[in-house]
């Protein structure tokens, strides 16, 4: 069953269409990865379905509802949150903090029962900050709650972020370029990470990625854009072997031979 | 050498500003040690000192010579700068240009002993100075430490000694202190000695047992420990109670208008150090209080003629509504723009008060007067001593609410709307409802500072409310720290009751505001009282032994 639906998804930015009447469904429990050579449309589709950006056209729907026209903290509450291309933590929130403002949604309390302190204020409290701490220690950061964020090294930043992203309890999880940046070992570690979500938590992973080896070794379905169409999709094996994603990424075989006997 | 010759001649045209200005002048009237050294002289020195001290903290080479050389230069390029000023002050009449380069500042600068002999004297001042704290640089940091802590407060009892003297007056044999320490202007020779010993003997203490003490409080079993914060809580509400019959009517005066400032703050701190929104005109919900309350209890207009306690629920609503309202045109606004759109909001305020148009019911340039002041019973808060305590229980409920929202989900939801506006709605923040929230929270506290200050003043006058109040209460957070609530009432107490405490400051108020301001950048941009978290960065170096620890931990 699909969570969410893309249908004839258009986005333009004055005179260029980014995306292009995109079909896309992603599976409940999938690990679906979305790739494309650079401008292809893959963090425009992200920012439409999380609702940074409004679709001209067309419609993207989670569980058969409406995305098109909500705002970013509309979509949350139903269930979608993400991760950013470059890490978007608050840097002078410490870690915690940045994970308790994940939970923001799923806390009530108002302005007079946090200044009257009233006792179901202070037990949401109580449980927001173990179920910070608990989001912590599964993503293996526990020990630096209280670092500020921007202190943190890049690995552990970018870790951090999905345990802010977690703590909005999502069913559907955008992984924006997880592993950008990360040397083979970390990048291997990501990808167990990955799908210790998926396997664990049963959150859905819809991931844009770069790295071929992350996309071919944890996705079940791939998506190639190139100029905010969708031009293939299907299964790790058979996107390797698909002359259109080839030439998406390498040039026409008669351009590249020309350019190499010319070179 | 290089370094010390740029500082010293940073330092130099500094003291050189500072004496053209008529600060050196006007200083040298208060003395900080009898007949020894005036405020005035204090200022050269101070900036000399430091002028060494920076020359020899940058000298690229370790040696001591080097770094004793560099400051030494620095020095006399100092002294050297304010000779030059001498000279050509002597030849040239540098009064059509600089006002204050009087006869007097000359004599002052020469030390009252003629061209010659003066110059001398200050190329001694300016080397001896800054090698001094060239030599404290290359001292140990304990001695360091205590030599600059003790100095500091020798010069602070001399700055503050009206504030000391009225403490100490009334107690009878303790008075006798007084007479000991200073007795009319600056302290006695023997007082700042013996100043100095204790300053110097209790910071040595502290330095090098005071991370113990802190330790072994830190194990004492909880029951103890709550012991000691109930009395040590308990032993500041005394404090806080007896604090205007300690200082008397003058001083419980400045009292009062820090007072007003650190609930000021404590509003726009909400706004700008929780939010992030930088509001300009923030003057504008102090003046919405203080004419609500005019506007509805003065007999002068006797629309309602209400006692104060009946105006100030109306004063405070009018604030929260009032913030809400200038909340909604700029809640797309960010940063710079947001802070020229809340300027104009506080001007316009001022000026609809001061219009012609609205003259029947605000009271035009005229103001309102009579307006009563609250009572309680038969008790009327008349005085400032008794006014401060009305003020007081603003500050303390303004700080508890502060504090209770600050670590809660709408204080982190503010942070995070701070920190990163776009991620902060993509993690199920309502933008509308946060930015919303703080307007009218700040608003509120500023509509009941006003509140009181209308009553306190028993009249409004629309020259109360200017930009300046806006842009002083925005030094004191950031000089205070940013986000931090006893970084607040630092800040107003170093930027509001310090220049109240002295007078010669009056005049150089702005000058020492942006002084002190460029300075905090510099030095200290994180404030003065920080919030706990941003002392973190302070300690950065502590973090790499947590990060392998625990990189260890994680590598599976």
């Amino acid at each position: 069953m699909a969570i969410l639906t893309a249908r004839k998804a258009t986005k333009r930015f004055g005179g260029l269409v980014a995306l292009d009447e995109l079909d896309l469904e992603v599976r409940e429990h999938a690990i679906h990865s979305v790739i494309g050579p650079n401008g292809a449309g893959k963090t425009t589709f992200f920012n439409c379905v999380t609702g940074f950006y409004r679709p001209e056209a067309g419609e993207i729907l989670l569980d058969g509802h409406s995305l098109v026209g909500l705002l970013p903290d509309q979509i949350v509450r139903l269930g979608i949150s993400r991760t950013y291309q470059n890490i978007r933590l608050f840097p002078n929130l410490t870690a915690k903090e940045n994970v308790l403002v994940g939970l923001h949604s799923h806390l009530r309390a108002g302005f007079v029962g946090i200044v009257l302190g009233w006792p179901a204020t202070r037990q949401e409290e109580k449980e927001a900050s173990e179920e910070a701490q608990n989001l912590l220690r599964f993503v293996n950061l526990s020990a630096k709650d209280d670092f500020l964020a921007k202190n943190l090294p890049y690995g552990d930043q970018r870790r951090l972020e999905i345990a802010r992203a977690l703590a909005n309890r999502p069913k559907l999880l955008l992984l924006d370029e997880p592993t950008a940046g990360m040397n083979p070992r970390e990048t291997q570690e990501m990808m167990d990470f990955i799908r210790h979500l998926r396997d664990e938590l049963g959150i859905t992973i819809l991931l844009i990625e770069h790295q071929m080896k992350v996309v071919m070794g944890i996705s079940e379905t791939v998506t190639v854009l190139d100029y905010g169409e969708k031009i293939a999709e299907g299964t790790p094996a058979e996107i390797q072997n698909n002359p259109q994603v080839i030439e998406a990424y390498l040039g026409r075989r008669s351009e590249v031979q020309a350019r190499s006997a010319s070179g | 050498m290089r370094q010390g010759i740029k500082i010293g001649l940073i330092g130099g045209i500094i003291e050189v500003l500072l004496a053209l200005v008529g600060m050196v002048e006007a200083f040298s009237q208060r003395y900080i040690i009898s007949d020894v050294i005036s405020m005035g002289q204090t200022l050269l020195l101070v900036v000399a000192m430091f002028t060494g001290y920076l020359a020899a903290k940058r000298t690229n080479r370790s040696e001591p010579l080097w770094v004793l050389a560099n400051s030494l230069i620095s020095g006399l390029i100092i002294g050297g700068l304010l000779s030059l000023l001498v000279i050509l002050g002597s030849m040239v009449r540098l009064r059509a240009v600089f006002i204050n380069a009087s006869p007097d500042l000359f004599k002052l600068l020469t030390f009252n002993q003629g061209i010659g002999t003066g110059i001398l004297l200050l190329l001694i001042f300016g080397t001896l100075s800054s090698s001094l704290s060239g030599l404290l640089f290359l001292s140990p940091s304990l001695l360091r430490g205590v030599l600059i802590r003790s100095l500091a407060g020798v010069a602070m009892a001399g700055l503050l000694q009206d504030l000391l003297r009225a403490i100490f007056a009334p107690w009878g044999p303790i008075a006798e202190i007084n007479q000991w320490f200073f007795p009319i202007n600056g302290l006695t020779v023997q007082g700042a000695v013996s100043l100095f010993i204790l300053i110097a003997a209790i910071s040595y203490f502290w330095r090098k047992s005071g991370s113990k003490m802190k330790t072994s409080l830190r194990r004492l079993p909880p029951t103890n420990q709550r012991v000691l914060r109930i009395t040590s809580s308990f032993l500041l509400a005394v404090i806080l109670l007896a604090l205007p019959q300690i200082l008397g009517l003058f001083l419980s005066e400045v009292l009062t208008i820090v007072g007003l400032f650190v609930l000021l703050g404590l509003g726009l701190n909400i706004v700008v150090g929780f939010a992030g929104l930088l509001d300009l005109g923030y003057v504008a919900f102090f003046a919405i209080g203080a004419y609500t309350v005019a506007v509805l209890t003065s007999p002068e207009l006797g629309f309602l003629n209400l006692s104060f306690w009946g105006a100030l629920p109306f004063a405070i609503v009018a604030g929260v509504v009032s913030g809400i309202l200038l909340g909604i045109p700029v809640l797309k606004m960010r940063g710079d723009y947001l802070a020229i759109a809340t300027l104009g909001f506080g001007e316009i305020i001022r000026i609809l008060v001061l219009s012609d148009f609205l003259r029947p019911w605000l009271g035009g340039a005229q103001g309102i007067a009579k307006i009563p002041r609250p009572s309680i019973g038969s008790v009327e808060f008349a005085t400032p001593q008794q006014i401060y305590y009305l003020i007081l229980a603003g500050c303390l409920l303004a700080g508890f609410i502060s504090w209770r929202l600050r670590d809660s989900r709408l204080g982190r939801a503010w942070m995070a709307v701070r920190e990163d506006e776009d991620v902060a709605q993509a993690m199920g923040i309502n933008l509308v409802a946060a930015k919303l929230l703080a307007f009218a929270t700040g608003a509120g506290f500023s509509a009941l500072s006003g509140a009181i200050f209308a009553s306190k003043l028993g009249s409004v006058y629309p020259h109360s409310f200017s930009v300046m109040i806006s842009i002083n209460i925005l030094c004191l957070i950031i000089v205070g720290g940013m986000g931090s609530i006893p970084g607040v009432i630092v800040g107003a107490i170093a930027l509001v009751g310090l220049p109240e405490l002295l007078r010669e400051f009056a005049e150089y108020r702005l000058l020492v505001y942006g002084a002190a301001l460029v300075a905090m950048m510099i030095l200290r941009p994180e404030g003065l009282w920080p919030e706990a978290k941003r002392r973190q960065e302070l300690h950065r170096e502590e973090a790499p032994e947590i990060e392998s620890a625990s990189g260890a931990a994680s590598g599976k």
